[in-house]
């Protein structure tokens, strides 16, 4: 490739990627859990995608394109590889739960908006990677199933599946704070309007 | 129940991922239910929830410099290199044309005034300042005058007779100057060393300019010698052969 052509792409890659940048540490970060890591893993996916970025063709989804570059640059890390084996074998095979009491009780479902943030974070760090990912796509990025299909390159009803587990395992870990925090307000006498 | 029907769906409603038909069907009936509702309430509250949560990490200052940097210039490095190694190849190209040019120039400059100390020499109404066709009084003639000695050639058995010498310059350097004749051409022979001219030269024979005379030059033992004269190349090349087998 000549200058002026190595120069067109850089710039198409600039415009296409600095944007991403914020989007991309968080993300990093809530899949490494640790800063020094999500900079590396930031870092490489920039050195991968530009280095690939001949490969990548103008028009189609580049945010999809980089999402996948550093989640498979995370999945293939050392800290990547040691939580995915966690993973057992049947992860999207496992049958749909009974739908716990809390979704079914709406006053104590509304909570969850009002419960403070480091509580939902904290819930959300501990989700396994896997719903993990699927749910910060989904809720943070808000990319759409096709998107996230894209990114994790796995079938749309896959990204339902884990979408809905994930939702699920949230909910169920944020359960005992949230009553408990029911039970505190109605003790305070807090508990207006619910 | 009804409600149960669309439980399932409760996600992907919510998530804006229903055909478009569904959706509205679903619309329909969530302004209709109240436990559907509320339920589509909850979630979508828990989505904002999830949506401002999920926003936490933010990139130091120094990295995003870092990366914005690194962004910017990688390839726009590569791309300087190449203009770094087009200017280096162009002023190395241009030094070697000037070095070149240069030399050629200084050379051309050398014979050039070389001829111009021959037909100078020869217009003169005193040419040489040792007359003598003996080698052995010209030879020691320039002890003292030049800081070099040389050899002149035995010139029996040949048909070049030595008029005499005179001291010379070139580039301010001071050389012998010896006058030959053959067939009544007169043919010069300049000596200097090699070291104290500036213009690098090459052995070869030439032609100067566009004047018609011919020059062989050469180095030995530190000497350049230049033979020139309107004689015949052969004339100039078998006397230039007799200094070489005498030095």
């Amino acid at each position: 490739m000549d200058a002026s052509g190595a120069n067109l792409q850089l710039d198409s890659f600039e415009e296409l990627a600095i944007p991403l940048f914020d989007q991309l540490y968080n993300f990093a970060h809530w899949l490494t859990q640790n800063r020094d890591e999500a900079e590396d893993l930031v870092q490489e996916t920039y050195v991968k995608a530009l280095k690939g970025f001949s490969s990548f063709q103008l028009g189609t989804n580049f945010r999809a394109w980089i999402y996948r570059i550093l989640r498979n640059t995370f999945l293939t890390s050392r800290k990547g590889l040691k939580v995915t084996m966690t993973v057992p074998l049947d992860f999207d095979d496992e049958e749909e739960g009974e739908e716990s009491a809390i979704e079914r009780d709406t006053p104590e479902a509304l909570l969850l908006a009002r419960s403070s943030h480091a509580l939902l974070q904290k819930a959300i760090d501990e989700l396994p990677v896997h719903f993990r990912e699927v749910l910060l796509l989904c809720e943070v990025e808000e990319m759409s199933y096709q998107e996230i299909s894209d990114t994790l390159a796995v079938p749309i009803g896959t990204v339902m599946s884990r979408l809905s587990r994930a939702r699920r395992t949230l909910r169920s870990q944020l359960r005992p704070h949230l009553q408990q925090e029911a039970g505190l307000r109605i003790a305070k006498g807090t508990n207006h309007g619910l | 129940m009804v409600c149960e029907s669309w439980k399932e769906r409760l996600d992907t409603y919510v998530d804006g991922e229903l055909p478009q038909g569904e959706m509205r069907t679903f619309d329909a009936h969530v302004s209709s239910c109240p436990s559907c509702s509320a339920n589509v309430l909850s979630r979508l509250q828990l989505k904002r929830a999830i949506h401002l949560a999920g926003k936490r990490f933010t990139p130091s200052a120094e990295f995003r410099s870092r990366m914005q940097q690194s962004i910017a210039s990688k390839p726009r490095r590569v791309f300087r290199l190449g203009w770094m190694l087009a200017a280096a190849v162009v002023l190395v190209v241009g030094i070697l044309t000037s070095t070149y040019l240069g030399n050629r120039s200084g050379r051309d400059q050398v014979f050039s005034e070389i001829a111009d100390l021959h037909v100078a020499t020869l217009a003169s109404s005193s040419p040489v300042d040792v007359v003598s066709t003996d080698r052995h009084t010209v030879k020691p003639w320039f002890q003292g005058k030049i800081p070099f000695a040389f050899n002149l050639p035995e010139l029996q058995n040949t048909e070049f007779s030595l008029l005499g010498g005179r001291m010379t310059y070139l580039e301010q350097t001071p050389g012998a100057h010896l006058i030959y004749d053959v067939r009544k051409h007169h043919i010069s022979v300049f000596i200097f060393q090699e070291r104290s001219l500036a213009a690098k030269l090459t052995d070869r024979s030439l032609k100067p300019g566009n004047l018609s005379f011919n020059m062989q030059t050469w180095t030995q033992g530190g000497l350049r010698y230049f033979v020139i004269g309107d004689a015949s190349t052969a004339d100039i090349d078998n006397l230039a052969k007799l200094f070489q087998a005498a030095s």
